[in-house]
């Protein structure tokens, strides 16, 4: 079943096209320490806003600073705020996903209330207030935006496990004696496993728009650490003198939120026995 | 369906109050004392014993929370630390332009999002369809606001055609106000016609499988027929309550487009509150959002009983 998924996402042009660009973006971002780049922070006072050119590609900012290595340097840090904000979303929700489906009752109404209360706040503005109550930088940002997008994982993983929970597999494992937490972590979790993957990697595209929105709106990556949000936001009071600022970094986001939403959308058609 | 409306009242005032404790709660992740913060760079003794004592501060947090929800509940969310005005009343004069920018942004989005999903799914598998598909993705990937940054390039910077920020009210000049909100409006609009425009799609495809369209196109009637009123109006009812739900995405999408455009509408209010270390209005704004998703989520569900002949019959 699993390698005929797999064969499935690898026949799929578009699904295919968006893992090439994420892998490619990853491995800029893995690469920037040893890529024959000036440092991201590197100024020169000779080549202040410069268009792009043979000797600075993508031009320069107005410090004078190689905007190619500062994008380099920037997938670093929107690709980790993607990752990791999902990472803690996953970490934090799943489990409380698991327990209020498979325990139900008070455990699954307290729960499922707190879930209803955070999806009322929307993403963005439920992760401007965190970010600002926390303090402006990329660490509280990602915590941020995890938070935020905690509540979908909940949600997500306390329908699967309800539709799992009922199977004979996981009867029989009650029967033979299991406890609670080995028929959730052996016999449930692997089988709700595919639709938080998918989800997973769609909230990586979103979670990578709004670290970039934080870090535009100045509650994100600080100065001078790049980030592809941070320089869009210094972009703006440039936009007649430097306009290419402001192309380069939208650009990337674009290319690698497409990325992660096309890989995400094979991934679904592949794991999903249901198609329209 | 009194029953019903009771019941989903029911159920709102739970996650109501989970809201308020979660919105309370976002002042106690602050780092450092509230009442130090709150008392500026001076930070007189007295003035922190003040607000202390005036926000209960030396309370048990229980007895803080009931305080602070108490005032909450008569419609005192505090005063700005900034400008000492209520946060409502500042929330109540910025929320007729972030409306203002919502409806415009609502249009443009119906406008383009469901005639898109109608076409895509009637043509299904051609090339049409696929364009379709990835212009909407496309508007689900492009962040909003680089989007509204292109614009203000190409079309204020470069052409000239409308200006680059700024507001005008509604009640003042009309069409200049409309003139000045519409480049927002559609870079909020475009993500919504995207999500609109997949909604519609697949609510579509499901729809056309349907016996009784097969029995419509059987009896002969025209294709436009078939499709505009035996499909699209069945199909209708998942976007009505969509609608709903993109009223949060609009709210968001709105802080950074009024912050590109400079609108002062509700978006800007949070984001300047945030700079300002204004902590009640963010927790007012916060709080008021809250309730409006609540509010239209509970508006969706009665409306899509109402809309629902079959969904009427089961209550």
């Amino acid at each position: 079943m699993r390698s005929r998924s797999l064969t499935k996402l690898l026949a799929n042009p578009s699904a295919l096209f968006g893992l090439a660009l994420v892998c490619f973006f990853i491995a800029v971002a893995i690469l920037a320490p040893i890529l024959p780049l000036d440092g991201p922070a590197a100024t020169d006072w000779g080549a202040i806003r410069k268009a792009p050119s043979a000797a600075h590609w993508l031009g320069t900012d107005d410090l004078g600073r190689d905007l190619l290595s500062r994008m380099v340097w920037g997938a670093r840090a929107s690709l980790m705020a993607g990752v990791v904000s999902v990472f803690i979303a996953v970490v934090v929700g799943v489990p409380f996903g698991l327990v209020a489906g498979y325990f139900g009752g008070w455990v699954d109404q307290i729960i499922s209330r707190i879930v209803d209360a955070l999806l009322s706040t929307p993403f963005l503005i439920l992760a401007i207030a965190l970010a600002a109550f926390l303090g402006p930088s990329l660490t509280n940002a990602m915590i941020a935006i995890g938070l935020s997008a905690m509540p979908v994982f909940v949600r997500l993983t306390r329908g699967q496990v309800l539709a799992v929970k009922t199977e004979d597999y996981v009867e029989g494992a009650r029967a033979i004696g299991l406890g609670h937490g080995r028929i959730l972590a052996r016999y449930i979790l692997p089988n709700v496993f595919a639709p938080i993957l998918v989800q997973a990697t769609l909230t990586v595209a979103t979670a990578i728009i709004a670290e970039a929105s934080l870090s535009f709106l100045g509650l994100g990556q600080q100065p001078p650490a790049p980030s592809w949000g941070s320089m869009l936001n210094t972009a703006k009071n440039f936009l007649d003198q430097a306009p290419w600022m402001a192309l380069w970094p939208g650009i990337a986001i674009f290319l690698v939120v497409i990325g992660f939403n096309l890989l995400g959308d094979g991934l679904r058609d592949a794991l999903d026995p249901r198609e329209i | 369906m009194l029953r019903y409306i009771a019941k989903r009242f029911a159920v709102a005032i739970p996650t109501l109050v989970i809201v308020s404790i979660f919105v309370f709660s976002l002042q106690k992740m602050m780092p450092g004392d509230p009442a130090v913060i709150m008392a500026g760079e001076q930070r007189d003794p007295q003035v922190i014993a003040y607000l202390r004592e005036k926000y209960h501060l030396n309370d048990p947090v229980p007895e803080q929370y009931a305080f602070w929800a108490g005032r909450a509940v008569r419609g005192d969310l505090g005063q700005s630390l900034r400008s000492d005005v209520p946060v409502l009343d500042l929330i109540g004069d910025k929320l007729p332009v972030t409306i203002q920018l919502a409806v415009m942004a609502m249009i443009i989005a119906f406008a383009i999002g469901i005639p898109a999903g109608i076409v895509s799914a009637v043509k299904k598998g051609t090339i049409t369809d696929y364009v379709a598909n990835f212009v909407a993705l496309s508007g689900l990937s492009i962040p909003n606001f680089w989007l509204g940054i292109m614009l203000i390039l190409l079309v204020s910077v470069h052409l000239g055609w409308l200006p680059a920020s700024g507001y005008v009210p509604l009640t003042e000049a009309p069409l200049r106000s409309i003139e000045t909100m519409l480049m927002p409006a559609f870079v909020l609009g475009t993500a919504l016609a995207a999500t609109l425009m997949r909604h519609t799609r697949s609510a579509m495809l499901g729809v056309l499988q349907a016996d009784y369209v097969r029995t419509a196109r059987a009896k002969g009637l025209g294709e436009r027929v078939v499709i505009l009123k035996h499909t699209f109006r069945n199909a209708v009812l998942p976007i009505v309550t969509l609608s709903a739900l993109l009223f949060g995405e609009l709210l968001a999408g709105a802080v950074l487009t009024e912050q590109i455009f400079t609108i002062p509408g509700f978006g800007k209010l949070i984001v300047d509150a945030v700079f300002n270390r204004d902590y009640p209005v963010v927790q007012g704004v916060v709080l008021c959002t809250a309730i409006g998703f609540i509010l239209m989520n509970f508006f969706a569900d009665i409306l899509y009983v109402v809309l629902n002949p079959r969904m009427r019959e089961s209550l």
